[in-house]
């Protein structure tokens, strides 16, 4: 009788779903160099871009800051978030490799539903991110931005929910992406525009000062209100429009990605199977 | 198909056991091309049956379906009578699985692919150590354990994918080419690890191959060329007028001669 033979029961589940994790998180343990270009990146935002915008951009009181704040105080959210968005897109890359390799067929004959396999894949992926995030923060905490000490806890949920947001946009690219090469320009024509029309790097009311149609494309922009979530929330606020975007933008994602996975439609289908091979 | 095919599928070889894989009128289509053209084979239990087919005659294509990487617009696929598309997962859990490709992680250990492999069947990480060593003995790799994929030989890597298709004791092996790149030494020693697990533990294996040399007498034999079965049955009848490879090459010269042309 084999494990699964019978009926797949919770603790199955909760094994499968610690399986995917873990090798993840290997996976990102034996990539040193990604850790430390993860956190480079943002830093470099930090140390260099915030320093020297410092006097030129200032940050007038908005919500949730109940002062005027430095600018570098105000990219650390968006910053943060960035973080997330590079590591959706890298676990993505991770999918894309793994089709490509052909591991992505291990798990697609997993006796477990695809939805959860690709679920579990996901949150493998935020926890990773997490611990990116974290280290950034306080770093950023080392570099005099300091955050209310509840903050780092009240945003814990958001992050999580922004990396869910990420990934499962991510996935769904992941599936309309046949070879590696070609994730390349995806990456260009995503997560730049992602990152640059949103609040991450300037406050809404900068950006619509100078153009009133960019100003609503970084309202539509599901990162801003991602940004804007985990922003409120390190300050103890709660923003319901930016959650209620971010939860759904991730539902509808995930739901085109667990699509574009079955065997019987998307992407399965049309590319011959998950290695692309139609042989 | 072949009229030797036909007699010899006629022939019943297990009465009251069901089949540990059945696929009935399977068709499959890249866009308008057909790559699989009313496609059915049996494997009784407990039997190794060899689906010889030259390089695109279908065999991973098949494996695909089989495996529900694809999905087969016609036809029907059970495994130990459970329906793939209405029974995936109780279907799944019964097949174990050597893709042609890699499939083995490269930057993780042979301990760490298996452990992964076992939790993806649900199996807890200390039942899945305990089987693993098992398992990795029988292979001959116990002292590889902690090696990182990319460090091992071909063989070796092949054999660390045997062991983690059985991780999760499957009743049902599908291996796709496994011995496509290896040398002599290396292909008769997995070949006879495949056939002892037939014997000694009764386990049933599907095995894809396009080397006549790697099929025995006693062997069921499905050879499916340009995406049609044209023949099926045990050896000894498809070959009963010749030798095998004479019997191939008869049954495959009209794709053959495509090919020239």
């Amino acid at each position: 009788m084999t494990a699964t033979e019978g009926r797949l029961s919770f603790p199955g589940y909760v094994i499968c779903f610690s399986g995917i994790a873990r090798r993840e998180i290997l996976r990102f343990l034996n990539q040193r160099e990604r850790f430390l270009s993860a956190l480079v990146r943002p830093l470099v935002w930090l140390f260099i871009f915030a320093a020297g915008f410092r006097s030129v951009l200032g940050v007038s009181i908005i919500p949730p800051y109940e002062t005027y704040v430095l600018y570098e105080v105000y990219v650390v959210p968006g910053l943060a978030v960035m973080i997330q968005l590079f590591n959706g897109m890298q676990s993505s890359l991770s999918m894309v490799y793994d089709r490509e390799v052909g591991s992505m067929r291990v798990l697609l004959t997993s006796p477990y539903p695809r939805w959860s396999l690709l679920l579990a894949k996901l949150a493998a992926g935020v926890i990773v991110s997490l611990a990116q995030v974290y280290v950034f923060l306080a770093i950023a905490y080392l570099w005099e931005v300091e955050i209310p000490p509840l903050g780092y806890l009240m945003a814990l949920p958001a992050f999580i929910l922004t990396g869910l947001m990420l990934g499962a946009i991510g996935l769904f690219l992941s599936s309309l992406v046949r070879q590696l090469e070609n994730f390349a320009s995806v990456m260009n024509f995503v997560i730049f525009p992602m990152f640059f029309a949103s609040s991450a790097l300037y406050p809404l009311w900068r950006i619509r000062e100078s153009s009133e149609a960019l100003y609503r494309i970084c309202l539509l922009n599901p990162f801003t209100h991602a940004v804007e979530l985990v922003r409120h929330a390190l300050y103890g606020s709660f923003e319901p429009v930016a959650l209620s975007v971010v939860a759904s933008t991730t539902i509808i994602f995930f739901l085109l990605a667990v699509g574009a996975y079955d065997p019987a439609r998307g992407m399965m289908l049309r590319r011959g199977g998950p290695s692309g091979e139609p042989a | 198909m072949d009229a030797i095919g036909q007699i010899a599928q006629r022939e019943p070889s297990s009465h009251h056991l069901v089949d540990a894989l059945n696929v009935e009128s399977v068709s499959h289509w890249f866009g308008a091309r057909q790559v699989l053209q009313d496609v059915s084979l049996r494997v009784p239990q407990g039997r190794l049956v060899a689906l010889l087919g030259p390089n695109g005659a279908g065999k991973t294509t098949l494996f695909a379906i089989v495996t529900r990487l694809y999905h087969s617009r016609t036809g029907t696929v059970r495994v130990f009578g459970c329906n793939m598309r209405e029974q995936p997962s109780q279907a799944l859990s019964k097949i174990g699985i050597v893709f042609q490709t890699r499939t083995l992680d490269a930057d993780l250990t042979i301990r760490q692919n298996l452990i992964y492999h076992a939790s993806l069947h649900g199996i807890a990480k200390r039942n899945a150590q305990e089987r693993s060593a098992a398992l990795l003995e029988r292979v001959g790799l116990s002292e590889r354990i902690d090696d990182r994929i990319r460090n091992l030989s071909g063989g070796q890597a092949r054999r660390a994918e045997i062991a983690r298709a059985l991780m999760h004791r499957p009743r049902l092996l599908l291996l796709d080419e496994p011995t496509v790149g290896l040398d002599v030494a290396s292909r008769s020693d997995i070949l006879a690890d495949i056939r002892s697990l037939v014997r000694e533990e009764g386990l049933s294996v599907l095995w894809a191959t396009h080397i006549l040399d790697e099929i025995e007498s006693d062997d069921d034999l499905v050879v499916l060329n340009e995406g049609k079965v044209i023949a099926s049955g045990p050896v000894r009848t498809i070959a009963s007028q010749g030798d095998l490879a004479t019997t191939f090459r008869r049954l495959t010269k009209d794709s053959r001669a495509k090919e020239d042309t």
